[in-house]
Formats: C-alpha cells, structure tokens, sequence
C-alpha cells in the first residue's frame, strides 16, 4: 500500500463530502420535473449548508453535552464508513481498514447517536423519532448483513474491494442470488436513507416523521452536519449499490486516466439512480409505520434466499 | 521459581479471597471493617488472579500441584493451563473492578438492616468457589467448588431475604441451580466410569463411542447451560441477579455465568475427547434462540437490573453461537475454522464479563444515589452523574457491538467465522449457518436498540421523578471502579491484535493450532482468516474518528464556545414538561408490536374501585407456562401421591424403610 493509494483513498473520501449535496439536490430536482414543478437549482443543498454553517447554533435548556457532540459523531462516523467504500477505483487501502462489518457497525454508530441526540431534550417527537429510528433499523440491519454476506461469501472476502474485484472478474455469469441481494439491499437502502415508502425527508409532519423527529432541536452548524451526513448516508447506499452490483468501469488502479473515467462513469450510474429513485418517490405514497416491518421482513427473506440459493446452488 | 508464579498467584488469590470472607465475619461489631479491608482485600485477591491468569497465558505452560486436601484416595489435584488461566483474567479482572467498587458501596449498606458479615463473607466464599473451580485437576475438587461456588451465591441472592419476591427469586435459582449441579454431576460419571477414576487426566484419555459420548454431553449442556442461563433453562436469572446487591450483581452476570461457560468448554472440548458434529448443531440452535429471546425480553424491562440480567442470557447466546461454530467445524474436519470460530466464542466472553460488570456497576450506583431501579422514574442522569454516564455510555456502545469498541470485535470475529460456511461440504450445514448469521444481526441490531433505550430514558431527557432529580455523584472509589472496566473495553476493542496474540495459547493447548495469521500483518490489522478474506484496522478507525472528531471540532466548534440556550422547540408547540417524554415501555412498544407472539402480553384498561380507569402492561416469559408450570403442577401432583403413604404411624414407615433396604441389597446382589 502505497502513499498514492492512500491519496487517492483521501481524495476519494473529499469526493464522498463534495458530491453527496449534489445528489440529494439532483433527485430534488427530478422529483419536481415529475411534479410539474421547475424545482430549486441542483445547488440549492451546498447553499444551504452553506446557510446552516453561517447561522446561530442554539440549544436547549436542558440538552446535555451529549446533544453538542452528537452531530460531530454522527458526521464523522457517517463520512468513514463512506470512505471505506469503492467509489471511483478498487483496491484502495480504506477498504482494508473497515471491511462491510465495520461499515455496517460505523452506520449504525452513527445511528446511535442520532436517536440518542433525538432522545436527550426531553421532547416527545425526539423520544418518538429515536424509537422509530431503532425499530425501522433493528429490521433493516439483519437484511442489509445477509445481502452483502451473499456478496461477502461468492467472492470469499467481506473487504468491499475484493467484492466489487470479484464482480468485475466473473461479469460474465448471471447469478440468482446476485438478483435476490439487489433487490433486499434496495429495500433496506430505501429504510435505511429514509426514503419514501418508510420515511418522507420532505415532510415536517408529525405523526409521520422517524429523522426529522431526531433532529428538530438542532439548528446552526449543528443542523448542518446532520444534513450533511444524511446526505452522505444516501449516497453511500447510492455507491454501495451500484459499484458492488454493477461495477463496470471503475478504476482498479490509480491511473489518473483511468480515476477520471471511472468519476465519470460512476456519475453517470449514480445519475440514473436518483433518476430512479425520484421517479418511485413520486409514484409510491408512504406507508403506515406498521406496514414497514412487512416490507423490511420481505428484504430480509430474499437476501437470506440470495444467501441460500448462493450455499445451495452455487458453491 | 518464576515459573511457578502463576501457580503462587493463583493461591494468593484464593488465600487473599478467603481472608476477605473472614475478616468480613467481623464486620457486625466493627461495621466499618468491611469497607475498609474486607473489599480491598477482595480486590487484592482479583489482582493476584489476574497476574496468575496473564502469567500462565504468556507462560504457556501446563502447571499442575497437589493439595492436602480431599478424600484419602482422592487428593485434591490442581492444574493451571492456558484455559484456566484466561478464565482467571475475566474472574479477576471484574474482581479487582468490584472489589475497589465494592469499598464505597458498601458504605450506603452500613446503616442499613442488611447483615454486613453475611455479604462480606458470602462475597469472599463466592469467588474463591469461582476460583476453585476454574483451578480444579478432578471432578470430585470440582463439584465441591461448583457447589461453593452456587450455595454462596444463594446466600448472597437471598441477603434481602425480608420480601417474599427475593426469597422466591432465591429458592427457585437453589433449586435450578441443583437440578444443574446433579447434571453435571452425572456427566462426569459417564466419563469417569468409561475413564477409571474421577482425575480428568483419566476423563481425557477415556474412548467413549457416539452414543455414551452424547449422553455426557447431553449431560454438560443441559448442566452448564442452566447455570449459564440457556434459553430455555434462563428463567432463574432474570430473577435472582437483580435482587443480590449490585456489585454481586456485577460479579454474578459478568462472571459466574463465564465460570460456566469455563465448565462447558473444559468437558466438550477438553475431556470428552472426540468431537462430533451435530453437537455444534445443537449448541448452535440454542445460542441462537437464547440470544434472540434474550435481547427481545430485555427490550420489554423496565427494571433496570432484570434488563441487564436478560442481555446477560443474549450474550451468553453469543457466545454459545461461537462455542457451536466451534464445535461444527471440528466436527467436519476444518481446524482452523474452528480456531477462529472459538477465539471468537473466547473474547466475547471476556468482552461480556467487562461491559456487563460495567453496566451492572452503572445500575449499582444509580440505585445507591437516587434509590431508583425502574426506568420510567428515572431521566436526566447525565447531568446529576457525569461520570457515571459516561462510563455507562461506554459499557451500552461496547454491548450494543458498535465499533470501536469491544463488542464489536467479537461479534465481527464471529461473523467471519459464521461466512466461511460455504467450506462445508453438507448443503444443509451450509445453509443453517448464514440463518444463524441473520440470528446474529437481528440480536445485534434489537441489543442496539435496547441499550438505547436503557441510556436514552435513563440518563438524557429530564427526570420523571423527584427522588431521581436529587441524584447526586456516587464516591470516588465506585467511578474509579466503573473506571477500570470501561478503559478496558476501549483498549480491547482499539488494540484486538494484542489480545488475541495473548489468547493464541488457549486454542494451541485445546485443539492443537492458534491463530497465527490473524496478526501475521502487524498490530495494525487483525486478519483472523487471511488478509484477503477479511481485515479490520481497528487502531486506524479509531485514530481517524478521533482526529476527524477534533478538527471538526476546531473547525465548527472552536474549543468550548458557549452555546446560547433556549426553550425545546419541539415543533412549537407548549413546552414540554418530563411527563411528556417518551417512557421506556413507549420506546419499546412497536418491536413489542411485531414481536408480539413471543411474549405472553397482558394488557388492558382496569376499572379501580374509585371509579378511576388504569392502563396496565404486564409482558411476561411465555416459557414460563409452557415449560415451569406444567413441570412445577406434575412434581405438586406426584407429591400429593407421596402423602398417601403418610400414614402418621411409625409401624409403617419402619416397614417401608425395610421394605426400600431389601431393594437396594437385592439391586447391588
């Protein structure tokens, strides 16, 4: 492991910080084009960060310290379980410091101090957001481990790099356990970011809020990070799910050449993606809170069905 | 000389621990001698069984001696090798924390009506019992321990022995711990009668064949599982930890139930000899649904001392899914695997002994200041409490298996072991164990969920009750005993390489091959199987977040400005007082929802007799009607059979006494 691979890894985790805004501002805009609507500038996420940054933090009476560092754990926990994830090159030594485990603990370490954020006011929609939170994820994380664990176990590694190498390898053979795993990890992707048909992030409306419910006492730079770190979680599901199932095109090496190519491809990837994933937004409404365990226990049973179709079919 | 240290320890220990029981037996004439000596001795005894669990890790050899003691043909043999000695770490290492704990908790029992000589001295007997038995050479010292080890335990469960629930709590874990006891008992008899004598040097070199080699195991399970709290032999648990004293509670979760988890591995994987496959089928099975209706049980607690003791079921579950990958993979012929499944199984159970001690402490100084065990009165804590809080946040990251912390290493080495099913040529092996896996991740997600729950109602929002308002910092001594533990669950989650380096040994002696390549690439990065398959950098991780933490900090945070404080906003509505907060049973009630078959709910709005109407939530263990009740109404009935020969004359009772003597020399003719 060289000193330019650990550049690049560092240039690949500035890239997971400076797009993630960008992602979230184009399915903005997507959306709003499906609604009739001309909808904000791509720009609108960094303006308003930027807005959040230069704003008065303020807390509550009796928020704790806890309350103060959270946003920063969540943040900084969030952004290394990015890093750790092929973005535009395989492998980069980040993705031997945490393999999809760590990735999975760093996510929910995040999660855990967002919902203890959520709980620490002494507010009934913080208590209600935080309950929400750890029910919709006790669901989700079981399904998200068996559908990289079907991955995890095809290319005998749990390291994401040698994933997604494996992937690159055998493209040619068309695998149902593959087909059960994308689709399990789309739902639990869905869950996980927030999205609609479990979680609507455009809505302050009460009775339907999980993370905005979390987050409703912070403001400032505070609310800043935690925005942030939304956005970066969503595109870290985004990247997760179309580098390790649809890897073509990414660098395996740190060529410049082949690092600028293999930006532009996962762009594109990610592009189309979004484009999806509006498009679902605006047909699909949300779901009641208690419909939500049938649609995680359905991601559960095809990844566990990926997983054993891959020990019973395919070793 | 030095290489005996370990042995010399380890008789300090017991000696210091002993000498602690008597000179607490003194204590209800001079009341502050218990603080004073007895608990530091306790802690003295705790360290020199660290020292001797270390030095026999490093050391690696085999040390064996003879006491005086025993029967005349039977002497009293013990034996310290790398096994013993890493069970001699997690019982002194939690010692040492709850003896200096111990100090300033037991100075708000002075005044009280409890008996101080009986805790003291009970304490000082109990780990010399759990000492013991780690130490004993020959099923016979062993028992003797075990049961030292159980009746102290019992006194100590029933020092509060004026409410009828905790003598209740109290008999039911005698009696439980007695049906294991006579289990276990009938397991070394199987081996012992194939082995020729009770001395495990002949247990181990016995051939039994498959079927008596399943009895005796059957046997142990059915044994240790009880006393390590098995689902569905756990129902005494949840019971008799709450009720002891904390720091006994401490002593109780995070080591008595490892000292059966010792008994266990010593007997299937020591001295049964060959290893069979569906053994690990069915200690895998078990594990599993321990851990999973462990942590749903404990999700539904508001007592926070019976949460823990469920959590204590679901990490035992834990390590029984590694002890049964263990056993599988043995069974099937892939050494290796069965190394890393089994350093698994291992450092979780040092990584439970130090969260669960901790957390167990935490609850111990909650109720020695504000007087509270249930949740739903407490709030708030953290700011009342700041170092207790923040001990305690460690101990609920640690258990919750998130990283960088120690839980997190050993259910990560358990899910690496857990992906390596695929090596397995039977398809339908291959396909239990990823279910195990999701087993695994379900329990890790509901344990996050739980120790939420506890940290979030517990100590953040505001306090639900006056009482808890007035909480105030515990002593010294008790933080520094928190203290110890937490700063041991950082380093052991940061620094994992060292530790397994140091636990290489166990596996080496048991099964014959250590885990070399796991820290073949440098302490950096712990590589259980092969760096290609899976590494984890845990110092990296850690020293990133750090850094990442502090310059965000820098940045943004600009040291310590003061923040301008205002009202909760709370979506603008009124503003919202304690009783508005979410309460545990609230945070809890939609997993109770989807879970709801499991638990056996009774719920329902109550008419009282002043015309008030009272919601009421009980959630109760369905196994409790399935499986106790049933067995507690037959063993009622056949008692009501018995007593038909109770014919009051003595006549009779002489002739049924002769009548059972003639039976018992026509069965030995």
């Amino acid at each position: 492991m060289s000193l330019s691979s650990w550049g690049v890894a560092l240039l690949q985790a500035l890239l997971y910080l400076a797009l993630a805004p960008l992602l979230a501002g184009w399915v903005r805009k997507v959306k709003a084009r499906l609604q009739n609507r001309r909808g904000a500038s791509l720009l609108q996420p960094y303006r308003d960060l930027y807005k959040l940054f230069g704003k008065e933090a303020r807390m509550a009476h009796t928020a704790s310290p806890l309350f103060r560092a959270a946003p920063y754990i969540v943040f900084t926990a969030t952004w290394l379980a990015a890093s750790a994830i092929p973005f535009i090159a395989t492998g980069l030594p980040t993705a031997a410091v945490a393999d999809v485990i760590v990735i999975a603990g760093l996510l929910a370490l995040a999660r855990f101090f967002l919902a203890l954020a959520g709980m620490d006011v002494g507010t009934a929609f913080g208590g209600m957001g935080a309950s929400r939170e750890m029910f919709v994820s006790a669901l989700a994380e079981p399904a998200m481990l068996m559908a990289v664990f079907t991955l995890a176990m095809t290319a005998h590694s749990t390291n994401l790099s040698s994933m997604v190498d494996y992937q690159l390898l055998h493209s040619d053979i068309l695998r149902p356990s593959y087909m059960f795993a994308l689709t399990g990890l789309v739902l639990v992707a869905l869950a996980e970011t927030g999205r609609i048909p479990v979680d609507n992030p455009g809505t302050h409306l009460e009775l339907t809020m999980i993370h905005e419910a979390m987050i409703l006492e912070y403001s400032g730079r505070h609310l800043a990070l935690m925005e942030w770190a939304a956005q970066l979680k969503l595109l870290l599901y985004g990247v997760l799910l179309v580098n390790v199932f649809f890897p073509w095109g990414m660098a395996q090496g740190i060529h410049p050449g082949a690092l600028t190519i293999g930006l532009l491809v996962v762009m594109t990837k990610l592009l189309l993606l979004g484009a999806v994933l509006a498009a679902s937004e605006t047909a699909l409404a949300k779901m009641r809170l208690f419909r939500v365990p049938a649609m995680l226990n359905l991601a559960l049973l095809l990844a566990l069905l990926g997983l054993l179709s891959y020990v019973i079919l395919e070793v | 000389m030095v290489e005996l240290l370990p042995l010399w320890s380890a008789g300090l220990a017991v000696g210091l621990a002993l000498t602690s029981a008597l000179v607490a037996l003194f204590s209800g004439r001079v009341v502050s001698l218990l603080r004073i000596l007895a608990m530091p001795l306790f802690a003295l005894a705790g360290l020199a069984a660290l020292v001797a669990g270390l030095s026999a890790m490093v050391q690696g050899d085999i040390l064996t001696a003879q006491l005086p003691l025993g029967l005349p043909w039977l002497p009293w043999r013990v034996r310290l090798d790398a096994l013993a000695g890493f069970f001699l770490c997690v019982i002194g290492v939690v010692s040492f924390a709850v003896g200096i704990y111990g100090g300033g908790y037991v100075r708000g029992l002075e005044h009280g009506r409890d008996s101080l000589p009986v805790l003291g001295g009970f304490s000082g007997l109990f780990l010399t019992g759990m000492l013991l038995v780690v130490l004993a050479d020959d099923a016979f010292m062993f028992m003797v321990s075990w049961e030292l080890m159980s009746l102290s335990s019992y006194f100590l469960v029933a020092l509060h022995h004026d409410q009828a629930a905790n003598r209740r709590a109290a008999f039911l874990y005698l009696l439980m711990a007695h049906v294991g006891g006579l289990s276990i008992l009938l397991g070394y008899g199987v081996l012992a009668a194939f082995g020729d004598g009770f001395a495990f040097e002949a247990m181990r070199s016995s051939e039994l064949t498959f079927g008596w080699a399943s009895v005796a195991f059957v046997l142990a399970f059915i044994g240790f599982g009880m006393k390590a709290g098995l689902v569905p032999l756990h129902v005494w648990l949840p019971e008799a930890h709450p009720v002891a004293p904390s720091h006994i509670s401490a002593l109780m979760s995070g080591v008595m139930l490892k000292v059966a988890v010792y008994g266990f591995i010593r007997f299937v994987f020591d001295l049964i000899g060959e290893i069979h496959w569906q053994w690990g089928v069915a200690v895998l099975a078990v594990g599993s649904i321990s851990a999973l209706m462990g942590v749903l049980y404990a999700l539904m607690q508001q007592d926070i001392k019976r949460l823990l003791a469920y959590s204590s079921v679901e990490n035992i579950g834990i390590i029984f899914i590694g002890l049964g990958l263990a056993l599988l993979f043995l069974g099937t012929g892939h050494k290796m695997l069965a190394v890393v499944a089994f350093v698994a199984a291992l450092y979780h159970t040092i990584n439970h002994a130090l969260f669960k001690g901790l957390l167990f402490l935490g609850a111990g100084a909650i109720l020695h200041s504000a007087h509270e065990r249930n949740l739903e009165q407490m709030g708030g804590l953290l700011r009342r409490m700041p170092w207790t809080g923040a001990f305690f946040l460690i101990g609920c990251i640690s258990i919750a298996a998130l990283p960088p912390f120690n839980g997190f290493v050993s259910e990560w080495l358990t899910f690496q072991a857990a992906l390596q099913s695929w090596q397995l040529d039977s398809g339908v092996l291959r396909s239990l164990i990823p279910i195990t896996a999701a087993v695994l991740a379900l329990t890790g997600a509901l344990a996050a969920a739980c120790f939420l729950k506890v940290y979030g109602v517990a100590f953040l929002g505001r306090a639900r009750s006056r009482h808890v308002r007035r909480a105030r910092q515990v002593p010294p001594s008790m933080r520094a005993g928190q203290g110890v533990l937490a700063l041991l669950c950082l380093l052991l989650g940061v620094l994992p390489t060292f530790v397994i380096a140091l636990l290489n040994v166990v596996p080496q002696q048991i099964l014959g091959q250590g885990l070399i390549q796991a820290t073949s690439q440098g302490w950096l990065w712990l590589t259980p199987i092969s760096p290609e398959t899976a590494s984890y950098g845990a110092p990296l991780v850690t020293i990133t977040l750090a850094l990442m933490l502090i310059a965000g900090l820098w940045l943004f945070g600009r040291g310590i400005r003061r923040v301008k404080r205002c009202d909760a906003w709370d979506s603008g509505f009124a503003p919202p007082n304690p009783r508005m907060q979410y309460t545990a049973t609230a945070f809890a009630q939609p997993i109770r929802r989807v879970f709801g078959l499991l638990f056996h709910i009774d719920e329902g709005v109550k008419l009282q007799p002043d015309g008030r109407r009272r919601y009421q939530l009980n959630v109760n263990d369905r196994l409790w009607e399935l499986l106790y009740l049933p067995v507690a109404r037959g063993v009622e009935r056949a008692a009501r059979q018995v007593v038909r020969l109770q014919s009051g004359n003595v006549r009779t009772y002489l002739s049924w006494t002769l009548a059972t003597l003639l039976v018992l020399l026509w069965i030995m003719a």
